[in-house]
């Protein structure tokens, strides 16, 4: 008889294939509850970046060489990787660029440029990071369209009910939202609002940033024409990031950055544009960190993104509920059951940067601050909060030393 | 055999050398050109039809690698008395049989310039699809 249980992840032995757990801090290993804003890294991506730059590396693209073949078979073999990871319907739709930032300002620039102007609204949501936040209000101010945001509730959760307004406020044209908020750990219902944004007959554009190391992508389940992601919260380098987008939009899209390798003909007048991906690729593209992006890819996978969700998960219940019995601590966001890997929070009458100061002396990694979301802090009123996040080498000492450590703080600061 | 006698095989040198159909068709129904960025190939193919969509003429001009220039005088005796429906059908496996030499990634878009060049010709006189990698404009910029 087969049995259907649910395959969970072996953290400690995870553990070790993360070098930086071995260091000392203070004479204490550190519990790194900073995950949302960048992952520490396993041996299984650092050597295949070595391996590659020691014995596959030579420029992509141009050389007739074998050694070149090599590099460009594995920056391709990477676009596959990250092309099957997304679902997406085809590799010529997986655009490489430096980080999740650059590719959600690659749609604002090359796509928005063009087809936002007076009377059209941008619409984004009031929890978003600055990355599809500040592009699209900077587009917005240079088109003369107008800039709207989808207002959340008190639980930190998108109020659908503002849709209908806004679709009255002029031709919707583009739709900007995370899919997980990296601030609160909310789980934003992307399918539904790419429905909305296709029924006003704008482009749904997903900051899967915060999603994608986390939770299964599927940009085609997902209804989305554009999703970003970045390597380095997904155990991967940093300085490589992706753009997928259909097909049928990025073809007639203006080019972005311009230079080598994304053209097919130039001339003293004429210049004519590479085919896609490259046609948004200009110069030579950090393709060793594709190769490690690829590599962490596979070793996130073998974990399975199911078991590292169910994982955090753990996490954020017994951190929840450790916190729920605390009178001083004020959590923000969602419920455990409708939140990602991430509890933000606030100490009554202490700075969240003296909070992270003092738990730093314990050995203990939280962010403090505004998390690239003001607006959001407006909404929240607060000026900054502490957050503790989560992944798949997160154990429950991490919560336990967290807990502990802000009673400290309590009792020196409160 | 060697590696250059594998690639370079006589048939290969002897098209690069003395291409077949070589020069443009005066007066012509259709021409296309186009270039490879990877090596800088450039070619451009005309065709002249018969009755219906038949090929009857076809004439290249280009300069650039050795294999691209071969695999275009290649397909331009591979092509002739076909018709336009056909040949923007015809699979590439087909004419590489033709070259008969072992092509890496990078020399493949050398020896299959041609043909897709072609194939625009074809869609631009009749109307035939496109080849995948040629289908939309990727655009351009033109100061003219």
């Amino acid at each position: 008889m087969t049995t259907t249980a649910t395959p969970s992840l072996d953290v400690h032995r995870l553990r070790a294939d993360f070098p930086v757990f071995e260091e000392l801090f203070g004479g204490k290993p550190i519990a790194y509850l900073d995950s949302a804003s960048s992952s520490q890294k396993p041996r299984q991506m650092l050597d295949r970046m070595r391996a590659f730059y020691e014995h596959e590396y030579a420029n992509v693209h141009r050389g007739v060489y074998q050694l070149a073949e090599r590099a460009t078979e594995g920056f391709e073999g990477a676009r596959r990787t990250v092309a099957a990871f997304l679902n997406a319907p085809s590799e010529k739709e997986i655009v490489f660029t430096r980080s999740a930032t650059e590719a959600l300002n690659l749609v604002a620039y090359a796509w928005g440029l063009d087809n936002l102007g007076p009377g059209d609204v941008v619409v984004i949501t009031e929890l978003e990071h600055h990355a599809n936040f500040v592009p699209w209000q900077y587009i917005a101010k240079r088109t003369g369209a107008s800039f709207r945001h989808i207002p959340i509730d008190d639980q930190g959760e998108l109020q659908l009910d503002a849709l209908d307004g806004l679709a009255r406020e002029g031709e919707v044209k583009v739709v900007a939202a995370n899919y997980v908020s990296n601030t609160l750990g909310t789980i934003n219902p992307v399918e539904r609002l790419g429905e909305w944004a296709h029924e006003q007959g704008a482009i749904m554009v997903v900051d899967a940033a915060q999603a994608a190391p986390h939770r299964p992508v599927d940009v085609q389940a997902l209804g989305a024409d554009f999703v970003a992601i970045t390597g380095h919260k997904l155990c991967g380098p940093t300085g490589i990031g992706a753009l997928w987008g259909r097909r049928e939009i990025l073809e007639p899209m203006s080019p972005f950055n311009l230079g080598g390798e994304m053209i097919r003909s130039v001339g003293l007048q004429q210049t004519t544009f590479n085919e896609l991906p490259h046609k948004f690729e200009a110069g030579t593209p950090a393709f060793a960190e594709a190769v490690g992006l690829g590599a962490a890819i596979d070793y996130v996978g073998g974990v399975g993104l199911e078991a590292i969700e169910r994982h955090e998960h753990a996490l954020v219940q017994q951190a929840m509920a450790a916190f729920d019995e605390i009178p001083w601590i004020r959590v923000f966001g969602p419920p455990a059951d409708r939140r990602a890997g991430i509890v933000s929070f606030e100490v009554e009458g202490i700075h969240p940067h003296d909070v992270a100061q003092i738990l730093d002396w314990e050995g203990v990694a939280v962010r403090a601050g505004h998390h690239c979301t003001q607006p959001l802090m407006t909404r929240l009123g607060v000026a900054a909060t502490t957050r503790a996040s989560f992944y798949l080498y997160s154990v429950p000492d991490d919560v336990d030393r967290l807990v502990a450590g802000l009673r400290k703080v309590k009792a020196s600061l409160g | 055999m060697s590696e250059f006698e594998q690639l370079y095989r006589e048939v290969i040198l002897d098209h690069y050398k003395a291409p077949r159909n070589h020069g443009l068709l005066e007066p012509h129904d259709a021409i296309a050109e186009g270039t490879n960025p990877l090596c800088g190939d450039e070619v451009t193919v005309s065709v002249r039809f018969g009755a219906g969509d038949v090929i009857e003429d076809v004439g290249f001009e280009g300069r650039g690698c050795a294999i691209s220039q071969a695999a275009t005088s290649m397909l331009t005796d591979l092509v002739k008395g076909r018709t336009a429906a056909e040949i923007s059908a015809l699979p590439k496996d087909e004419l590489l049989e033709e070259i008969g030499i072992p092509l890496t990634p990078v020399r493949l878009k050398c020896a299959l310039l041609g043909l897709g060049v072609l194939k625009v010709a074809l869609h631009k006189a009749k109307g035939t699809p496109l080849p995948e990698e040629w289908g939309a404009s990727s655009g351009e910029i033109n100061l003219s």
